[in-house]
């Protein structure tokens, strides 16, 4: 939240030992800052310009965009591109405006992809929790050995494992549905039991014990004790997950092309082949992207904080 | 590496109850084990099995063709112009990724209260490939992107990014690069944390400047979390697929078509299961070998703090 303090800048001075070679050749601010605080610049510049110009962009007419490419503020403002994008004016205006007047669509892409995420963030959550604390708590023969087992499957490469699941899933005639976009994450990914086991592994025995003295199953200890202990860690997974599941494209374009369950992201996907010469919709398309984008930022928003502790701590593992 | 910690911590001795466990734990195992069994461990057992038959998409049965599939891998152009398509993409996307990732780490160990840099740098990644590419398919337009408005003005001249057999790969590389960089930062950073204090102080007192100080003093520190990072960005970058989909589809001609597209296509295009399998098999080989060798050669295991 402070960017504009800098703790180690202010420091320097009173420990006494300031950058002698620096302070004696020039005066004024040191070339570390003023090449710290240019990158800094730089650095959000790039990362937020994108961002920024999308907007821009939807927030533009079409008929506009040729003649004001280059503008900072949309070139003559109007929401008609979310319009579209929403579906919400009618096919005869957004082909007038430059669209295709196929994001009449979008709306119920954007359903599906909230059905498909939150399907699989409940399910493999619920089913690697329970995975994760038997892995870290219950006894049983061979336990290391399965678990390394499920570790190695981190190292297969996803196309691997794609082919055949996609022969597999349609064999069983679940092209084409909810559950067959799903199914290979909805019960576990090696990810998700890897990072719960290691929260698990921090809760003290005595804990369950004391439960398990007082009469509780394991059942019990595992739903109404450990689960509740381990609110943050579950919720931050529950988190990355719906992300990852809400931004997959290969496997739901694979399997879920028709229209009824065809997800955001195979949406978006289709849009270059469905204009292959001509215009494009621009200010529709950027549109789509942001609103497609939108329940990923407020998550960031709320969550931010856990959703970098939680990439921290994956990546010193 | 600190996966062997834990097994450690999690073998305390039996207290109580020492038996009659596995009936529970096959009860909390059953559905992730059964996720496992379905989309794990049948898929890699077949993926190889696969790679050894002529295996087509829509045909029910397949013969034993032993190397056949190998090969014919051997002969085929499209497949080793796809593995150098693809080892041009990782090296400049890994090349620029880590120097950016190393700049925007440093920065946020300076900004080290900063938690709304780490979330915003954090934001792109988190965009799907599908949106990124998108946002980059605009502002690289030939005629209407503002990258080639930025570059006229500056006097370099438009360019055309992802038109160009020249250029696709190197502007998808760039894209990448804009998404993945403040992730693998957040990696770095969170090994610069590692790094106690006093060593960073006693090279300050020594009279090192800062920016010498994070060179000659902190990044070599850094060197095991830098070799894990590598792996998993390389990893990553070798399957490349989302973003050539989206923009270019592997063209023009073949320019941009790398192994993850070429396999995709010798699937689903041309129903080859089994010689698609043979190549996702190498795949498979080339990213353990890569694995193997970052860790070697950058001693991943072995730290400079004694």
């Amino acid at each position: 939240m402070n960017i504009s303090v800098d703790s180690r800048s202010n420091q320097q001075p009173t420990l006494g030992t300031p950058d002698k070679r620096d302070s004696h050749s020039r005066r004024g601010p040191k070339v570390g800052d003023v090449f710290f605080w240019t990158l800094v610049t730089v650095l959000l510049i790039v990362t937020l310009f994108p961002f920024y110009w999308s907007l821009r962009t939807a927030l533009s007419s079409n008929a506009a965009l040729p003649a004001n490419s280059k503008g900072l503020l949309p070139a003559d403002f109007t929401l008609d591109g979310f319009k579209r994008a929403l579906g919400l004016s009618s096919t005869k205006d957004a082909i007038a405006a430059g669209g295709s007047g196929a994001e009449i669509n979008f709306l119920k892409a954007l359903r599906n992809s909230f059905i498909v995420s939150i399907m699989v963030t409940v399910g493999m959550v619920f089913s690697c929790a329970m995975a994760a604390y038997a892995f870290a708590r219950l006894k049983f023969r061979g336990r290391d050995k399965l678990f390394f087992v499920v570790l190695m499957a981190l190292m297969i490469p996803p196309i691997f494992t794609l082919l055949p699941n996609f022969i597999w899933v349609k064999d069983r005639g679940l092209l084409d549905t909810y559950l067959g976009i799903a199914a290979p994450h909805l019960l576990m990914t090696p990810f998700a039991i890897f990072f719960l086991r290691q929260f698990f592994l921090s809760i003290p025995h005595e804990i369950e014990e004391a439960a398990s003295i007082d009469g509780a199953g394991r059942f019990r200890i595992f739903f109404q004790v450990i689960m509740p202990m381990a609110a943050s860690p579950i919720a931050t997974l529950a988190v990355l997950t719906f992300i990852e599941q809400w931004n997959d494209y290969l496997w739901p374009k694979l399997v879920g092309q028709d229209e009824s369950v065809r997800v955001l992201t195979s949406s978006l996907g289709n849009f270059r082949s469905q204009t292959p010469q001509g215009s494009p919709d621009w200010s529709g398309l950027m549109a789509a992207t942001w609103v497609s984008a939108l329940p990923i930022l407020i998550l960031l928003l709320l969550v931010g904080k856990r959703l970098v502790n939680s990439i921290q701590f994956s990546g010193i593992k | 590496m600190a996966t062997t910690d834990t097994y450690v911590t999690s073998r305390r001795p039996n207290r109580r109850r020492s038996f009659g466990q596995l009936g529970t734990a096959s009860v909390f195992l059953l559905p992730a084990m059964v996720g496992f069994a379905i989309f794990y461990l049948r898929p890699t057992v077949l993926g190889f099995w696969t790679s050894f038959t002529d295996k087509e998409l829509l045909r029910p049965n397949s013969d034993w063709v032993g190397l056949e599939n190998y090969r014919a891998m051997v002969d085929d152009d499209v497949f080793w112009n796809a593995l150098r398509v693809t080892l041009k993409y990782v090296a400049i996307n890994i090349g620029l990724q880590t120097i950016a990732a190393i700049g925007i780490a440093w920065v946020l160990d300076r900004l080290s209260g900063s938690r709304l840099m780490r979330t915003l740098v954090l934001a792109p990644w988190l965009m799907s490939n599908v949106v990124v590419a998108l946002l980059f398919l605009w502002i690289l337009d030939f005629r209407l992107g503002v990258a080639n408005a930025f570059l006229e003005w500056i006097g370099i001249g438009s360019k055309p990014f992802l038109s160009s057999g020249t250029w696709a790969i190197p502007s998808i590389a760039v894209i990448n690069v804009w998404r993945h960089m403040g992730y693998t930062a957040l990696l770095l950073f969170a090994g610069l944390q590692t790094i106690p204090k006093e060593v960073k102080e006693a090279a300050l007192i020594d009279g090192c400047g800062e920016v010498q100080r994070f060179f000659r003093v902190t990044l070599p520190l850094l060197r095991p979390v830098l070799a894990v990072v590598l792996v998993i960005t390389m990893i990553g970058s070798f399957q490349i697929y989302d973003t050539i989909d989206v923009t270019t589809s592997g063209g023009p001609v073949n320019a941009s078509r790398v192994i993850y597209l070429y396999i995709f296509e010798q699937a689903f295009g041309r129903r080859n299961f089994g010689y698609a399998s043979a190549m996702s098999v190498v795949l498979f080989l080339i990213l353990a070998i890569v694995t193997v060798a970052q860790m070697r050669l950058l001693r991943a295991n072995e730290s400079d703090l004694g």
